[in-house]
């Protein structure tokens, strides 16, 4: 209801609504998720809206649902994001997003130095080291990664 | 405990293990002098990949290989390899891990020693990974100092000079730090330990620029070299240098049981004339390289 009241942003009919994002990283959730301008659906975002807890940006995707992989992504941009899956208007499903214990595939080392960045048949692994602020390391070069440096680097 | 074990990072061992690995490198201390023969790894081979000039890491692994009675493979100049044509190293790898029991791997980029461990089915020990870890250094470090002082815990430890590139250093740092030694980290500001390794230390360390105000409380001065080319001016370079140079007279100013220690090669940050001090170390340090290695490949293929 906080939302009617709040957004001037169009209800969907299928797909699907992350919400609680951090204000100003709408457009990086829309980055990882690898959605340009072609996708055939309707994206909304809404910028610095009012929330209960202070403000956040919203993303709202049209006839699109998320794998896994997908929403671990969300999770490193967006750690307190939750996706709801909206069928006919109605939210049939709500996922928060969690920061998981290991991250596989999705984010590359920031030391360009690293063995995994030098073209060999690897795939990046980091532990996460904290998970607010995120701090992750990477399993083959041990380098420590922050917040920023995550963003940059998500694959 | 050991059989079959990679020994990528110094931060995967135990207490227990580094224990276990030094009592047998005591052991192996009379055949590393050639003062009792040995063949307990006959028949075995070891793959040395050294993707980076070395001295001392490579030398020390083969002696220690063939003093057990095992064979030596592999390469110093990986331009006469096929990794010039372009073959990953997981390929390398790979094909190696045919030809051997054992890999020992010294590689420019950070993380290539965890690549070759998995891409190894035998054991992969990491000879140095770009600025990343060198366990067996820090391992020969931490036995010379055990060797001397029996135990670690409260021992005052300098790490002195470029602390901030010395991959050396940080190894011995965190280690050090995690069997409560008290830590004194001596560098110019430009060559300060870099903050991700503090963060890992368990007690806080001293932290000075000036080696003179700490030099009565040391047990153990770690002396690393400081590079001319980490400087953007000569004349701060040598002001630096010579601030933190080792001589007889510094020393006898320092407790009479301390030790210096320098993983080497050194240029002029200790005098030769302390080679001949009760207090040098280095020597014996870069010998303890050899019953390490020695036991370390005992270890991992099983044989002890």
């Amino acid at each position: 209801m906080e939302e009617e009241k709040t957004l001037k942003v169009q209800k969907i009919k299928n797909g699907i609504v992350i919400d609680h994002i951090p204000c100003g990283r709408a457009l990086k959730v829309l980055k990882i998720l690898n959605i340009q301008g072609d996708i055939g659906s309707s994206v909304s975002i809404a910028m610095h809206v009012r929330s209960r807890y202070g403000w956040k940006d919203i993303v709202k995707i049209e006839d699109r649902y998320l794998e896994e992989r997908e929403l671990n992504k969300i999770a490193l941009v967006a750690p307190a994001a939750t996706v709801n899956i909206i069928k006919d208007y109605k939210v049939v499903k709500k996922h928060r997003v969690e920061v998981p214990e290991r991250i596989v595939g999705i984010v590359r080392c920031t030391n360009p130095r690293c063995i995994t960045n030098q073209n060999e048949p690897l795939t990046t692994e980091f532990y996460v080291i904290s998970k607010d602020p995120l701090i992750i390391k990477c399993k083959y070069c041990e380098r420590d990664m922050e917040p920023e440096e995550i963003f940059e680097n998500i694959i | 405990m050991f059989k079959g074990k990679d020994i990528v990072s110094i931060k995967e061992l135990s207490k227990e293990e580094i224990n276990r690995i030094f009592e047998v490198a005591e052991e192996m201390i009379p055949i590393a002098k050639g003062e009792k023969k040995s063949n307990i790894l006959q028949g075995y081979v070891l793959a040395t990949l050294f993707f980076e000039p070395s001295t001392r890491t490579r030398l020390s692994f083969e002696t220690a290989m063939q003093r057990l009675g095992g064979s030596v493979i592999g390469f110093t100049n990986p331009k006469a390899t096929s990794i010039s044509k372009g073959e990953t190293l997981a390929d390398t790898i790979s094909i190696v891990d045919l030809y051997s029991d054992v890999i020992v791997i010294r590689h420019p980029f950070e993380g290539s020693a965890r690549l070759a461990a998995e891409f190894a089915e035998h054991p992969v020990i990491n000879a140095g990974d770009g600025a990343g870890q060198h366990p067996t250094q820090t391992l020969l470090d931490l036995f010379t100092v055990v060797r001397e002082f029996g135990e670690i815990k409260g021992l005052n430890v300098a790490l002195i000079g470029d602390l901030k590139y010395g991959r050396t250093v940080h190894s011995l740092a965190y280690i050090l730090s995690c069997l409560d030694a008290n830590l004194y980290l001596v560098s110019p500001s430009l060559l300060r330990m870099p903050k991700h390794i503090i963060r890992e230390l368990k007690n806080k360390p001293v932290e000075t620029d000036n080696l003179e105000e700490i030099l009565d409380e040391i047990d153990v001065f770690y002396v690393t070299r400081i590079q001319k080319e980490r400087f953007p001016d000569p004349t701060e370079y040598r002001k630096v240098a010579g601030t933190y140079r080792i001589t007889r007279k510094l020393l006898s100013k320092a407790k009479k049981n301390s030790i210096v220690m320098h993983p080497l090669p050194r240029v002029d940050e200790i005098s030769p004339e302390v080679d001949h001090l009760p207090n040098a170390r280095y020597f014996q340090q870069a010998f303890n390289g050899v019953p390490i290695r020695m036991a370390l490949l005992a270890l991992v293929l099983g044989v002890i």
